[in-house]
């Protein structure tokens, strides 16, 4: 896939910046947010976070709700492997993952929009790509409810 | 619609935050707000000034909501909760909104979109506390005393500490003696010193100090109580098969780590003169003069490093052991000392002498050790000619690729640091393992000794690999949190725990299936009907068994199913 480091200017005639929530863990990915903001690093301000405990904790009818309120994406910034709660908190927010995915069929979005991804608490760079690579990709999907 | 009467406070943080957001337009986009009573900016919400006229506004207009928005909440969640606290708010009810490291400093190229984004994140700050019960701290009576499990370097030291602070310690140590890898090692980096001598030192100061019960041939067999206030179960074996019970507020366990053990075959182990990192320091550590092994003199040596470590997707040790590097180089020092003229090879990936041991490395190369760079895809062969002599090929990254054969007398195998089975152990104290098996704190750098198992700390090499210089400095930030804790004699649980809805749980067990920690148990509610209901002092607030719940009957208070949607919906409107 490629890497976009810059967003790409919008298609001729529209101004549409997609708008992306963010689900970030107190612990883990919220510091690598943070770090990615003390590092000047830019991302799109229609990028915004709710921090929460702990990834296996995110309700699939959050992120449903997300869409039905009118964002283009969700991207969850997971514990991955370093949760200090769950050991399995991988295999546990892959299912919530997959589970807000077939809600979102249901509803009529498409599976691109939800991304998910491990952020460490020192993860800045990263999560600052995905955060352009996942607006780029949501710009070509154009905005959510418009088929 | 509620009627609450929330005050709000927007930081310019001396520019850090107005620099790059109309601070001003964000005051006024929230004080329209009908709940909102009081909307400020401030130059700096954490001056004391500020605090002072945050706590007085609370008391002037009876808020029962309060919002800053401002920094991290890594930075000043407890000091805004304090002040709260201290005007008779509860601290439960204010949301820190993160306006600096998630806003402003992110888009400092975009004063229009930061702003705007900047309403949206406080307006859903408001809509989250509109929402938010008042809570209170479960508070715990503490034991002053602690419990140290491992008597190796870090837990010898802890406990002097501990004692040192005043209070009281029970040491136990499975082995018969106490010290664990250190004892067996010999001079060490940079002091000097033996391994021996060292832990020998050590246990004359625990010996010397009354409030600590060492006891060895010993292992923890049942934890009861609650957190203050753990009953601990102590067996000692041998001559005196017996089980004392003690009360202590805190246990800190420094259990530390096993070498790793070469498969047979692996770089040749098990032929002889191919030795683990350990085998050959003991070797070199005994030897006076020349060194010898078997009965021929010893000429050459190659060591071949990350041996057990970084073993990418195809083994259990994926990670950096960290230790073993400086180790190495150290004990090529070691041996120059007393054999200058062996002549050492080193068949490395990649170096890690952090920090001063980079002194180690220069000093070893400038005295004529060789490094040869391989690449883990073509690691070096060892294998043992018809002479007797071992011949070891590696392509040297750093010489075009080039082929490279060494005869040499002894190959050491650079093997790290691996988790001890602990099984036991784990399942008593419901320590959490990380997927490398080895005990996982909070966070590395924030919290780093401190588990989720309240009043439970690790330290030492049971955490990750560490030099025994890390494990004694671990031990010691293990001695601060328990003297923080435990020198109050009253310990605060943070509220933000998991619930079940009685009137919607219809008791399926799913949620008691994924609780690793045993805190959701079985009721009877009224008649016969069965309810889940969640211990608050036993839950870590993970939240990990809320979205199971087929009848959403679990909520982790403060991140509610209503109030994560009530920011959902700020968040996703418009700004005008």
């Amino acid at each position: 896939m490629a890497t976009t480091m810059a967003p790409p200017a919008p298609t001729a005639g529209t101004t549409f910046g997609p708008k992306i929530l963010v689900f970030s863990t107190n612990n883990i990915s919220d510091p690598g947010i943070d770090l990615a903001g003390s590092s000047h690093l830019h991302y799109s301000p229609r990028a915004m976070t709710i921090a929460v405990p702990c990834s296996s904790g995110i309700a699939p009818e959050w992120i449903a709700y997300a869409f039905d309120q009118g964002f283009d994406g969700v991207f969850i910034a997971s514990d991955g492997e370093e949760c200090s709660y769950l050991t399995d908190c991988s295999e546990r927010s892959a299912k919530l993952f997959e589970r807000a995915q077939a809600m979102m069929a249901e509803k009529g979005y498409a599976p691109e929009r939800l991304k998910m991804a491990a952020i460490c608490s020192v993860c800045a760079e990263p999560f600052v790509k995905y955060m352009h690579e996942f607006e780029a990709q949501l710009r070509e999907l154009g905005p959510v409810g418009v088929a | 619609m509620s009627e609450r009467k929330i005050g709000v406070y927007v930081c310019q943080c001396g520019g850090n935050i107005s620099d790059y957001v109309d601070v001003e337009r964000v005051r006024q986009a929230v004080a329209e707000d009908p709940d909102v009573v009081v909307a400020r900016t401030a130059m700096f919400t954490c001056s004391d000034a500020t605090q002072d006229e945050i706590a007085d506004d609370i008391k002037l207009d009876d808020l029962d909501g309060l919002v800053v928005a401002s920094c991290s909440p890594k930075l000043h969640t407890f000091t805004f909760r304090g002040v709260a606290r201290r005007a008779g708010l509860n601290p439960y009810r204010y949301t820190q909104v993160n306006l600096r490291e998630q806003d402003s400093w992110a888009h400092t190229d975009d004063r229009l979109g930061a702003t705007e984004k900047a309403i949206r994140l406080v307006r859903a700050g408001i809509a989250r506390t509109r929402l938010l019960e008042p809570l209170d701290p479960t508070v715990v009576e503490t034991v002053p005393r602690a419990l140290v499990i491992g008597a190796g370097i870090a837990g010898l030291r802890a406990a002097i500490g501990l004692a040192d602070i005043g209070l009281g310690v029970v040491l136990i140590e499975r082995e018969a003696e106490v010290g664990g890898h250190v004892r067996e090692l010999g001079t060490m980096y940079p002091h000097d010193r033996q391994g021996q001598e060292l832990i020998s030192e050590l246990l004359g100061e625990v010996r010397r100090r009354e409030g600590i019960a060492l006891f060895t041939n010993a292992e923890l067999v049942r934890k009861g109580g609650t957190f203050g206030n753990y009953e601990v179960d102590i067996r000692t074996r041998g001559d005196s098969n017996m089980t004392r019970r003690f009360e202590v507020g805190s246990i800190i366990v420094a259990t530390g780590f096993d070498s790793y053990l070469p498969e047979e075959g692996e770089y040749g182990y098990g032929i002889p003169g191919v030795l683990t990192l350990p085998e050959f320091k003991k070797l070199v550590d005994a030897s006076e003069g020349p060194l010898v092994y078997g009965d021929r003199p010893v000429r050459s040596v190659a060591y071949i490093y990350c041996v057990g470590s970084r073993q990418g997707e195809s083994g259990p040790h994926q990670y950096c052991s960290r230790f073993c590097c400086t180790s190495a180089v150290h004990t090529d020092l070691e041996l120059r000392a007393k054999a200058p003229k062996v002549h050492q090879y080193h068949l490395y990936r990649d170096m890690r002498t952090y920090g001063r041991y980079e002194l180690l490395y220069n000093d070893s190369r400038e005295k004529g050790s060789a490094y040869l760079k391989f690449a883990p895809d073509t690691p070096p062969e060892v294998q043992r000619r018809g002479d007797g002599q071992l011949e070891v090929r590696v392509h040297d990254q750093l010489a075009s690729q080039e082929e490279v054969n060494l005869d040499v007398d002894l190959v050491v195998l650079v093997t790290g640091m691996v988790p001890r089975s602990n099984q036991e152990l784990i399942q008593r104290l419901k320590l959490p393992v990380g997927r490398d098996g080895f005990f996982n704190e909070i966070h590395p750098k924030l919290r780093p000794v401190e588990t989720v198992v309240d009043g439970v700390a690790i330290c030492g090499a049971c955490q990750f690999p560490k030099t025994a210089g890390e494990s004694v400095a671990s031990g010691l930030a293990a001695v601060s949190w328990s003297a923080a804790m435990l020198k109050q004699g009253r310990a605060e649980l943070d509220p933000q725990v998991a619930t079940v809805d009685p009137d919607l749980c219809t008791f399926c067990g799913v949620c008691m299936e994924a609780c690793p920690y045993g805190a959701i148990g079985q009721q009877e509610l009224g008649g016969s009907r069965q309810v889940a209901v969640i211990d608050p002092a036993t839950c870590k607030g993970c939240g990990g068994c809320a979205p199971l719940c087929p009848e959403h009957a679990i909520n982790v208070l403060g991140y509610t199913g209503r109030e994560v949607e009530a920011m959902i919906e700020s968040l996703a409107a418009g700004v005008a």
